[in-house]
């Protein structure tokens, strides 16, 4: 179901996006993204480097939010922008719960725009990766 | 008594500031957009098959949220690249964490398409956190597609401490 203008209000939350990563989809990340980087699918290597697991990659997190705003336009629109920060680490076999709310919704230079507020949440409930967008709406 | 510590930002540093890097290419083909699709667990067939991407209004494969085109690997660039991390700080910092990414979209970006990338570091900042003395470097890439047109605009932070 696509994202409808007229459907559309402020404070309306967006449907959830619920991830879990296995050990194996962290490793094909690393080849899909070309972030090598050991913390990711050694354990040895992320321990010595005085982290409790491997974690998971936070452009992953980054790209879990894309694809919660693409399924939620459905098609009806684009994504303008969409940024995050990586607050906190997210561990593989774990639930990682990707949420967004609508923030404002209005006008520009003939164009539709949503700004949502988008968010990764740890089992604990807590926002790992905060972040913000703007989408455009085609109708 | 409390120390002064010694700033991590240098004068050099300073002068780096703004500098564009070297262009460099990215190529945007289905089998990297298809691993990035599969990689992140996308379900939309405009990511996988062509046919529906057509369908859609697109050129060929989408590329996903988040997906910037591969960079071309040559083992001898490579090594160059290598070398050209721009000054670094007074003393060394060995452990690197990814701060946040942020992408803005000005056009569509499709397989067969050839991006041309140039970076600069737009800040320095040094913060003291969790981690003691933290060294944030914000990085804002530009691509450019082969017909010379801004397809996004890349902002990474990276904390160094």
């Amino acid at each position: 179901m696509a994202a409808k203008w007229n459907d559309i209000t402020e404070g309306m939350a967006i449907p959830e996006l619920k991830k879990n990563c296995s050990t194996q989809q962290l490793v094909l990340w690393a080849a899909a993204s070309g972030d090598f980087y050991q913390i990711h699918y050694d354990k040895d290597f992320a321990k010595g480097t005085g982290l409790s697991d491997i974690i998971v990659h936070g452009a992953l997190k980054h790209a879990f939010l894309g694809q919660l705003l693409h399924d939620w336009l459905g098609g009806n629109g684009k994504i303008k922008r969409f940024g995050c920060s990586y607050r906190g680490m997210d561990f593989p076999n774990q639930d990682i719960t990707c949420k967004g709310v609508v923030t404002r919704k209005y006008e520009e230079n003939g164009q539709k725009l949503v700004d949502l507020e988008i968010w990764t949440e740890n089992p604990g409930g807590k926002k790992t990766t905060p972040g913000s967008a703007t989408v455009v709406i085609h109708s | 008594m409390t120390q002064e510590k010694t700033p991590l930002i240098t004068d050099e540093m300073r002068a780096h500031v703004g500098k564009e890097s070297e262009p460099y290419t990215l190529e945007v083909d289905k089998t990297s957009i298809r691993m990035f699709a599969r990689a992140v667990g996308h379900t939309d067939p405009i990511f996988y098959d062509e046919a529906a991407a057509k369908a859609a209004g697109y050129r060929s494969l989408v590329a996903p949220p988040g997906y910037l085109g591969t960079p071309v690997f040559n083992p001898s660039a490579a090594a160059r690249r290598g070398r050209d991390l721009g000054p670094q700080p007074s003393r060394p910092l060995t452990r690197i964490l990814n701060g946040g990414t942020d992408i803005e979209y000005f056009d569509d970006i499709c397989a067969g398409d050839i991006l041309t990338a140039t970076s600069h570091v737009a800040s320095y900042e040094e913060r003291e956190g969790s981690l003691g003395q933290m060294l944030i470097t914000t990085t804002k890439t530009v691509y450019k597609n082969q017909h010379g047109n801004v397809v996004a605009i890349m902002t990474g932070t990276g904390i160094r401490y």
